[in-house]
């Protein structure tokens, strides 16, 4: 019988849920790395059971984990399980180590200057779709890693943060991250990442190289709101049965792309605002779109009290509020970009985390929404597997 | 042997109780003792100081006989108690709320 696995990752700690098919009834396990941020939870679809998780902390840094039994056990990557269950047995592994290829140069700062670029954390851990060991990492400052060998070590794809503009990237208010990597499921050499404030970019050649793909975006923050960069993506979502379609939340703005992020064009239409961070499509039709509509860029939290997912099933544009479930008055709570999540079983499940710390699911598309659970931590992402 | 305490969080991530004893060549600093113990755990590394410039990380201190010595160059040598190891090196993370 199909089950799915929902991870959670909150700011102390991550969270292992898991239901059959009907997601009424959920187990949850955790908190694992109890205490620490983790800002990214995802499984490999080669072999489920291999998950990745980015724990770190202001105090202590970055430190990679993984698990090889759906999420029971963790151990830094290059530690093998046997080494561990000795009696002096201890991590061997040096899953942390993300060090910038060449000089690392630097970007602008928030004041214009010249400023270094420094590793703090990574924000997305994307496994390959078709080798195990693979998996990349969108870090902030803003660059793009891959490991080839479980997570153990990392090494940059310099060829994006070296791109031409890389030096006039600037963050934004909650760091220069790069947070979303969406990898084309029928041809893997095709990549779209998203940095905040810089933008999307994508490669045709694996990551080795390039380009910004941002036409038709309009930033009103801008000196030049049409730039070439500069743009705050706040998230891009695509069909896998439709890889040339995307959609995304800026940070105002509701857009999407029908040529590979080439040209963008707006849908956000009836919103009650379109700002947001999270969106994210139907497992089984590409015109069936969902975004929570956050106030605005100064309050960060829903309108009007209510927490409430809209969905557009006509590509964007036409949106229509789904509160069933949902708090609907004095809620005042954010989604962030990562924590949002679709199922892949026949009807559709959609799940989200909130910095109240709440996590629903809609068994059935946005019409129904349960909590899995009410009282995690501050939740930063929300990832799920579809176990058949 | 030189003994060195660490943070909850660090002695979690390495299996270790909330002392780790180990042998480090003289003269003890704690440069000296910071690399022991990296060889030792590795998974340690970069959590208490940079992969690559070996800058501490800011949150975290270092005490050794009663005084705060964060501020002192890492390769001076420390006090006798700390080589010999009647005392430990304390690595201290800020306190926080949050």
């Amino acid at each position: 019988m199909s089950q799915v696995r929902v991870l959670v990752g909150t700011k102390k700690g991550a969270f292992v849920c898991t239901a059959d098919a009907s997601r009424k009834d959920w187990n949850i396990e955790g908190p694992f790395f109890g205490g620490w941020e983790i800002y990214h939870v995802k499984g490999s679809t080669v072999d489920p059971n291999r998950i990745f998780a980015s724990q770190s902390s202001g105090w202590f840094g970055q430190i990679v984990q993984r698990s090889d039994d759906g999420g029971k056990t963790w151990s830094p990557p290059g530690s093998s399980p046997s080494e561990l269950k000795s009696p002096h047995g201890f991590p061997q592994g040096e899953s942390n180590k993300f060090v910038y290829e060449g000089v690392a140069g630097t970007h602008r700062w928030y004041d214009g200057t010249p400023h270094p670029w420094e590793f703090k954390r990574v924000w997305h851990l994307e496994p390959s779709l078709s080798d195990p060991n693979v998996v990349l990492a969108g870090v902030e400052d803003a660059a793009l890693f891959q490991s080839k060998d479980g997570g153990a070590t990392w090494s940059e794809l310099a060829g994006l943060r070296q791109h031409t503009t890389g030096q006039d990237w600037q963050p934004g208010a909650g760091g220069m991250c790069l947070h979303t990597i969406v990898v084309d499921p029928t041809n893997h050499q095709r990549i779209w990442v998203a940095i905040s404030a810089a933008g999307c970019f994508r490669s045709d050649d694996g990551g080795v190289t390039w380009k910004p793909t941002n036409k038709g975006l309009v930033s009103g923050f801008m000196p030049n709101p049409e730039a070439e960069v500069g743009h705050c993506v706040h998230r891009i979502a695509q069909h896998a049965g439709r890889p040339n379609t995307l959609y995304m939340q800026k940070h105002w703005d509701v857009m999407r792309s029908d040529d590979a992020g080439d040209n963008w064009y707006e849908v956000s239409d009836n919103l009650p605002s379109d700002f947001g961070f999270p969106i994210d499509v139907h497992a089984h039709d590409p015109e069936t779109v969902y975004v929570v509509p956050i106030k605005s860029d100064s309050e960060h939290y829903v309108p009007d009290g209510k927490l409430r997912v809209y969905r557009s099933k006509s590509g964007g544009n036409d949106w229509e509020p789904l509160s069933n479930g949902l708090p609907q008055q004095d809620c005042y709570v954010n989604v962030l970009r990562d924590a949002m999540a679709v199922d892949t079983l026949d009807d559709c499940g959609v799940y989200f985390g909130t910095t109240g710390g709440q996590v629903y699911v809609s068994p059935d598309g946005g019409d129904h929404w349960t909590a899995i659970g009410e009282h995690f931590p501050s939740v930063l992402s929300v990832e799920v597997q579809t176990l058949k | 042997m030189v003994r060195i305490t660490l943070p909850h969080h660090l002695r979690n991530l390495a299996q270790v109780g909330q002392e780790v004893q180990l042998e480090v060549v003289a003269p003890v600093s704690v440069a000296s003792i910071l690399d022991a113990l990296e060889a030792a755990y590795p998974v340690l590394k970069g959590t208490i100081r940079d992969h690559g410039t070996h800058k501490r990380r800011p949150f975290l201190r270092f005490f050794a006989a009663g005084e705060d010595i964060s501020l002192e160059p890492p390769e001076i040598a420390l006090p006798e108690t700390i080589a010999n190891g009647r005392e430990p090196l304390m690595v201290v993370g800020a306190i926080a709320g949050g």
